[in-house]
């Protein structure tokens, strides 16, 4: 620095001070409360309500836990353990815990809806997951078979049977590919449906006699508690999913009658509680099928599950076709792809990965509407706790089963809604 | 293309004439053939369900009549909030069911509202742990299904409260509360309710007579409503021209609550308190066990998802529009009101308004804790006393669609309205 | 032809429950099981035990059903049924008969479609209350909250009651005796009502029974029986007549012990006709001619079934009463077996 400088100024410091220490005030937890819980007046008496209530809470139901009692036969025993002082008797669920998840399947086979559970999040990986071998979807096409025959059963070569319909389909929409795919697409339904109206059921009846092995046939009355809600939940998602997707199409369609029925029957199910379609499936369906037709209560549950859930997949799925930009749809009609080749190929690739977080949000509904089943007499967490309490040893617990019912429902859908919030902030990565 | 050829390019000359391949090669006719197609399978499958139906019903020996509304239910109703005796029709059950879902859809929906918006606002304030309570609280009830809430609620409704006869004897173990108004028993809970010394009787309306009290104090509300409006519309015109805004604020409590007080007071009216009298509280208004179950079961639980939603109402509006507002040098509470809540709306209504649809369809599971809407009346009792399932169905899926349009028509129109008008 | 593609991939789905329609029993023999529409749970009456085992009077009639179409008392498939599902898994095939103490009225057997094979039980609506409260007559219940199954005759019975003695009351519509048996314990109403047996089973489940007491009112005629779809008289006749049977057995003396006895031929020939020593009244039902033998052997006679599962001996603890035979005072009478 030049002399002048110092001539003009009276005092310059040549040295920097010393680092002080923020006021007490303004740092460390103080800074933190004062700025997080106490900045005013108002923030002051919320902290102040809030801390009262998870006080209150915890002086209420902290010794409540703590007393637990796992040990009981009926609750007249748990409370002569508890001796007039509060407490748990989580004892209910250590002795009913297997009706709640199994309802009354054969106790030696739990095994198998456990294993088929297991599959089916091997089977849910792949199309979760983008980071994992694509190759994994040919076991998510196979599973529902494996997941039918592990459940219920019965002979191996039904859902064989089955399964061998859609080899034909796909071998007929690959014969019949260079036609054009509208023939292809009616070549591949057709023969679908000739195998399995006209062949299977020789088929089946002949390998069954002929090699009878499979696992021992479980009846569905034997379902309940949770493998209920989880089996009609799945079962209404997985179904609803193609035929969402062909309502979303349909609701797209330029063609004007396709259009109207589409959207009236959008509307329709989105108007009616899902309770009065569940009553129509268990006082109505009967009647509109040919006299002397009768099925099984949790199929026709899964029926009526799949349709309303179908309109509300259409919806989300419209979303995603919505999401797409135009260019895309533009781009396929300039490749000179029909129709069908387009939505295939380009289109529902796209839009489809766009709906996941809104599947996944519209399982999570379905998942926790399936507790509705509980009105037409099928016997889900809720219609078992109603058994559990009227059974003279258990008369009057009610805490303990609707908090592991709770507890139980709540891993499920929160797991998943964190699953479907993480794939939303992927996806917007991804778009920017 | 592969040697066959595309079709599209050899039907090049239209003049050609009409061939029967081009329904299914050209464009021009092809959607037309699939059309009609498509209606013909529906119409099939529509006449076939039809066909089914009408065979069932001839082989069970019924048949397709609504008269059984005309006939009496003979059941009784415990919440009545028009006259009903089990001498009335099932149309008149079915009536009186229908007016309990409004009623506990209307009450859960406020709760729903009121919940959602604090806690929504309260999860994005800066105090750690009210935010964090009430993502507990979000989170808690949103995971968890309806029914379980409704349950839960109604059992602790049912066992952890005291019976009528707790209160009774020389040192009952339980008291009513805010001095002697308000009892909370296992069946429900009691209060105070208005009642008029000078009874103006009813407005016969055909089948409902609403009282003329209520009537006349509805009438001073909404003319209260509107003569605030022309207030504050002049104030507003007094300050464009003058710049100065006048006192509105005791005029607008004036004519609000003027007339009101004015009417209470002619019409004499008083509290009449709950009174422990034979096997219940007598007097008073009787809030059922059922009713509370479902009201706090939907209200809490739909909370959660309108706390959401508000939440990322909130969130979607640019911070750059408060900060540009605090830049006017707006205060925080006029920014939440002038700025980011009417932006904040816009984006709030439209799911809203499905979530006042799922209360409503909600409403349907009454029957869980024994609550009387339409479906315990109509599709419930109704439906098992006269073996009418077909008709009771139908009757009940088309009123639950009418309400559900027409809630989402009138939200739909509010929400037009509110609506950024862009072009 | 549609409907044998629909029996096709009803057959491939292998999830079909059983055919109903006109020919309910070669449905039922095809199947080889009968399915049997019962309550949720009814002690005594209807329930399942600890291994999941239905046991109950209501139960033992559909068991003698199936021994006497199938030749295998546990042939049968009970679908539990609520009040209000009843009737329409019965119209719709979902069940094959009905068998839950269900009141048989005018418009039931006319107007929803069944028809009521017989009488199984004479029985009457009733009320508990709590003894606590002090009251010894229904005529005392002005005001009172009562607990009711909805769906039931007896939501009927309870409105005319209250309305023709000019007192008021609470109704409270619940779905399950369970869920009724819930609310009435934790006093969420003073008074449950319900068929007089129906309380007195409900009543034995209760912790402490004698803290409640059945008031002496019986304000209505329950009889009780068991119920198949209306348009297939054959099946009718065979549930009709296996349940005449069931009570001619106790009649004549046959039991359970000496039906083999007697089977092989007696002097007596009404027993003999019966049992199919004689005549061939099973053919004209379109059964073998032992098909009484089977029914009876199943759980024994009327009696039997009655004393071994709601009888005096039983936590249930019904007298026989009007449900005695005719020769006792009571108003069982099977019509002659000729």
């Amino acid at each position: 620095m030049s002399d002048t400088h110092a001539n003009t100024v009276s005092y310059v410091r040549d040295s920097m001070l010393p680092e002080q220490e923020p006021p007490l005030k303004e740092r460390g937890a103080m800074k933190w409360l004062r700025e997080n819980l106490f900045s005013g007046w108002l923030n002051t008496a919320l902290t102040l309500l809030s801390i009262f209530v998870i006080w209150f809470i915890i002086i209420e139901v902290g010794p409540w836990l703590m007393n637990t009692v796992w040990n009981a036969g009926s609750l007249r025993e748990c409370r002569e353990i508890l001796d007039g002082t509060s407490g748990a008797c989580f004892a209910v669920i250590k002795d009913r815990w297997h009706q709640l998840m199994f309802g009354f399947y054969p106790q030696d086979m739990y095994w198998r809806p456990v294993l088929a559970f297991v599959l089916m999040l091997v089977a849910v990986a792949p199309i979760l997951f983008a980071e994992l071998p694509r190759k994994m979807l040919y076991f998510s096409g196979l599973f529902p078979f494996i997941g039918y025959h592990l459940l219920w059963g019965g002979s191996i070569w039904l859902p064989i049977a089955a399964l061998m319909g859609f080899v034909a389909g796909y071998i007929a929409f690959r014969l019949l590919d260079r036609m054009s795919s509208l023939i292809s697409t009616l070549g591949a339904v057709a023969a679908a449906l000739v195998w399995w109206f006209v062949l299977a059921a020789p088929f089946n009846a002949v390998l069954s006699s002929a090699l009878p092995v499979g696992l021992p046939f479980v009846r569905s009355d034997a379902f309940g508690g949770f493998l209920v809600s989880l089996v009609i939940g799945v079962s209404g998602i997985s179904l609803s999913l193609p035929l969402g997707i062909l309502l979303a199409l349909g609701r797209q369609s330029e063609m004007i009658f396709v259009k109207t029925v589409c959207v009236v029957f959008i509307e329709f199910i989105r108007g009616v509680p899902l309770i009065t379609l569940l009553f129509t499936a268990s006082l109505l369906l009967n009647y509109f099928l040919p006299p002397g037709t009768s099925f099984d209560l949790i199929l026709r549950v899964i029926i009526m599950v799949t349709l309303f859930a179908t309109a509300y997949m259409a919806e989300v799925i419209r979303g995603g076709l919505a999401a797409l930009p135009k260019g895309q749809y533009e781009a396929a009609d300039a490749l000179g792809l029909d129709y069908w080749k387009a939505q295939r190929l380009i289109i529902m690739p796209q839009a489809l990965k766009i709906s996941i977080p809104g599947i996944v949000n519209t399982f999570i509904g379905l998942f926790k509407d399936t507790t509705l089943v509980v009105f037409i007499g099928l016997l889900d967490p809720i219609g078992l706790s109603n058994a559990i309490r009227a059974d003279t040893n258990w008369n009057g617990i009610y805490w303990e089963l609707f908090i592991f019912i709770g507890a139980l429902f709540f891993i499920f859908c929160f797991s998943m809604s964190r699953y479907s919030q993480y794939l939303e902030r992927k996806l917007k990565t991804d778009h920017r | 293309m592969s040697s066959t050829g595309d079709p599209r390019t050899q039907t090049a000359a239209p003049k050609e004439g009409f061939r029967l391949s081009m329904l299914l090669y050209d464009q021009r006719y092809r959607s037309i053939t699939i059309q009609i197609v498509f209606l013909f399978a529906l119409m099939l499958g529509i006449a076939w369900l039809v066909d089914n139906t009408i065979n069932n019903l001839r082989a069970l020996g019924k048949d397709f009549s609504f008269a059984f509304l005309n006939t009496p239910a003979g059941y009784d109703i415990n919440q009545r909030p028009i006259e009903y005796n089990s001498q009335m029709t099932h149309g008149r059950a079915a009536l009186v069911g229908l007016l309990n879902t409004a009623i506990l859809a209307v009450m859960a929906c406020a709760l729903a509202t009121v919940l959602g918006v604090v806690a929504g606002v309260l999860r994005l304030s800066k105090n750690w742990i009210v935010a964090r309570l009430m993502s507990v609280y979000v989170e808690l009830f949103r995971n968890i299904p309806t029914l379980v809430w409704i349950i839960i609620f109604g059992a602790i409704m049912t066992e952890s409260m005291p019976a009528p006869s707790a209160f009774r004897g020389d040192t009952p173990s339980a008291n009513m509360l805010f001095n002697d108004s308000v009892a909370i028993t296992n069946r429900g809970v009691y209060i105070p309710s208005i009642q008029f010394a000078n009874d103006l009787g009813t407005l016969p309306l055909g089948v409902v007579a609403p009282s003329l009290n209520w009537i006349l104090l509805l009438a001073a509300l909404i003319a209260g409503v509107f003569a605030n409006k022309a207030i504050l519309k002049h104030a507003t015109a007094v300050q464009n021209a003058t710049g100065i805004r006048p006192k509105t604020w005791w005029k607008s409590l004036a004519v609000l609550v003027g007339p009101i007080i004015v009417l209470f007071v002619a019409f004499g009216a008083f509290l009449e308190y709950p009174e422990l009298g034979g096997f219940n509280f007598a007097d008073g208004t009787h809030l059922r066990n059922s009713l509370i179950a479902m009201w706090l079961g939907l209200g809490i639980y739909t909370g959660a998802f309108v706390a959401e939603i508000v939440r990322s109402g909130i969130l979607a509006i640019s911070k750059g529009q408060s900060e540009a507002a605090f830049a006017l040098g707006l205060q925080p509470g006029k920014t939440m009101r002038l700025v980011i809540l009417p932006q904040a709306l816009r984006v709030i209504v439209p799911p809203l308004i499905s979530q006042y649809l799922n209360i409503t369809k909600n409403t349907s599971l009454g029957l869980a804790v024994g609550y009387m809407d339409l479906r315990s009346t109509l599709g419930g009792i109704t439906i098992n006393q006269t073996g009418r399932e077909l008709e009771g169905m139908l009757l009940m899926m088309l009123v639950y669609l009418v309400v559900s349009l027409g809630i989402s028509g009138a939200m739909n129109i509010y929400n037009n309205r509110i609506m950024l008008k862009e072009r | 032809m549609k409907k044998t593609v629909l029996y096709g991939t009803l057959a491939a789905s292998a999830l079909l429950a059983g055919a109903a329609g006109a020919q309910t029993l070669e449905a039922v023999q095809s199947n080889g099981e009968l399915s049997c529409g019962v309550s949720t749970g009814l002690a005594g009456f209807s329930a399942p035990d600890a291994n999941g085992v239905w046991q109950g009077f209501d139960v033992a009639v559909c068991r003698a059903v199936a021994a006497a179409v199938l030749g295998d008392p546990m042939a049968v498939s009970f679908v539990s049924t609520t009040g209000q599902t009843r009737f329409s898994a019965l119209a719709s095939g979902e069940i094959d008969m009905l068998s839950r103490n269900t009141t048989w009225t005018l418009s039931r057997d006319v107007d929803l479609g069944n028809t009521f094979a017989g009488i199984n039980y004479y029985d009457g609506q009733g009320f508990m209350v709590n003894r606590e409260l002090g009251v010894g007559s229904a005529m005392e219940l002005s005001g009172a909250t009562v607990c009711i199954q909805t769906g039931t005759t007896t939501e009927l019975n309870l409105a005319d009651f209250f309305r023709v003695n000019g007192m008021e009351y609470e109704p409270v519509p619940i779905e399950t005796n369970a869920e009724a048996q819930q609310q009435y314990l934790a006093g969420a109403c003073d008074v449950y009502t319900t068929d007089a047996s129906g309380l007195a089973a409900t009543r034995a489940s209760f912790p402490e029974p004698g803290n409640h007491a059945i008031l002496p009112e019986i304000i209505s005629k329950e009889p009780l029986g068991p119920a198949v779809r209306q348009g297939d008289d054959q099946w009718a006749d065979i549930v009709r007549w296996t349940l005449n049977a069931l009570i001619a057995a106790e009649e004549l003396g046959v039991t359970s012990a000496n039906i083999e006895e007697l089977a092989a031929g007696t002097d007596n020939p009404e027993i003999n006709r019966l049992l199919g020593s004689e005549g061939d009244l099973g053919g004209m039902l379109g059964l073998d001619s032992d098909w009484a033998v089977r029914a009876i052997s199943a759980a024994g006679n009327y009696g039997e079934i009655f004393a071994s599962t709601i009888g005096e001996q039983t936590p249930i603890g019904l007298a026989r009463g009007l449900n005695a035979q005719w020769t006792q005072g009571g108003l069982l009478y099977a019509p002659p077996f000729r």
